[in-house]
């Protein structure tokens, strides 16, 4: 009855319900949280050039290119139920062919214990702004930041950033040739 | 009492269990309005889902997939769904509605892992969105899928 391994045994068992037990409630704790935030953004030199996709349709698309400056305090949402947040930054507009575009242009993990206060300035867009089709000049984008919290255990949330901006995009394509070429 | 009586009563048992257990999961499957409402991680790729993890899925069509929503997708011909964020939406007035995934860790998009031709995700092909996530507690269900022939029963996903 009181042999080795059927001790062993319950001390497993109870290690199990403790272990789980606290993982409820560390979910439930922080639950309700909302973990909002307010960043700055800008888009700088925003130029929209036409040329081949070839991780696409191969066809020429329009392609968007900007640096951007960003500037964010994010210390404050690291608790002790957040493991990491996943920073993204979302480029939306609408064109004639799609009602809804959105591209992910840049995104960051954050681990806790790093340093959670960006001020970037200059950055390059992480991803290429492909658009389905050509429709990027004179367009109005929107660029939103937003955060995944990855939590120890619970709810995969999604919070958007208060402070979006938006800019637009010059009404003519940039070629890669000199100004001397003529041709768009 | 005679052994067969013994024995039905508690084959009966053993029945009310596992079919009350099936009715929880496929009422599970109905609120969730998703196939696989739970599934477990089993490769390590992502960054943050860990060999073991479960996932809680959803799948209601009002909950609309935007850009740097996690989602659970499966690829026409292959049986484990993959749980990557999609990067890029785009949808037409119509109603039509493409999207693009890549995983975290990734440095390129999943186009490479898509059926061949395949440039775009459609909504069909995804199962649901990951709303929510428990550490470790599928282990004991990747234990059990190295028996054989179970592994076809059990809900596990790749990242």
């Amino acid at each position: 009855m009181h042999s080795f391994l059927s001790r062993l045994n319950t001390l497993f068992a109870f290690t199990i319900s403790v272990l789980a037990a606290l993982t409820l409630g560390v979910f439930i704790s922080t639950y309700f949280e909302q973990y909002h935030g307010t960043v700055s953004i800008s888009a700088n030199k925003p130029i929209v050039k036409h040329m081949t996709d070839f991780s696409a349709n191969r066809k020429k698309n329009d392609l968007g290119v900007l640096q951007l400056d960003m500037d964010m305090n994010l210390n404050p949402l690291f608790d002790w139920n957040v493991k990491q947040l996943f920073l993204y930054l979302t480029a939306e507009y609408v064109t004639p062919s799609n009602s809804l575009n959105q591209v992910v242009l840049w995104d960051k993990i954050i681990q806790r214990g790093e340093n959670a206060q960006l001020n970037m300035r200059d950055v390059a867009t992480k991803y290429y702004f492909w658009d389905d089709g050509d429709h990027l000049r004179s367009n109005n984008v929107t660029l939103t930041l937003a955060w995944n919290i990855i939590s120890n255990a619970g709810r995969l949330l999604h919070v958007r950033a208060d402070g979006s901006s938006s800019f637009i995009f010059p009404d003519e394509y940039v070629t890669s040739r000199g100004k001397n070429s003529g041709r768009e | 009492m005679h052994w067969s009586r013994k024995l039905i009563s508690r084959l009966l048992r053993y029945a009310i269990v596992i079919s009350t257990l099936l009715m929880l999961w496929k009422s599970l499957i109905l609120a969730t309005n998703c196939s696989q409402p739970i599934l477990v991680v089993l490769s390590g790729g992502y960054s943050f889902h860990n060999l073991g993890d479960l996932l809680f899925v959803t799948n209601y069509p009002a909950d609309s997939i935007r850009a740097g929503d996690v989602v659970v997708f499966r690829i026409e011909g292959r049986f484990i769904p993959i749980v990557h964020r999609v990067i890029r939406v785009h949808e037409r007035e119509d109603g039509y509605v493409k999207f693009l995934t890549k995983g975290d860790g990734n440095s390129v998009d999943d186009r490479g892992l898509y059926s061949v031709g395949q440039l775009w995700l459609e909504r069909e092909q995804i199962v649901g969105k990951v709303k929510g996530y428990f550490p470790y507690l599928g282990l004991f269900i990747i234990l059990l899928s190295n028996l054989p022939l179970l592994d076809r029963l059990l809900l596990r996903v790749v990242t």
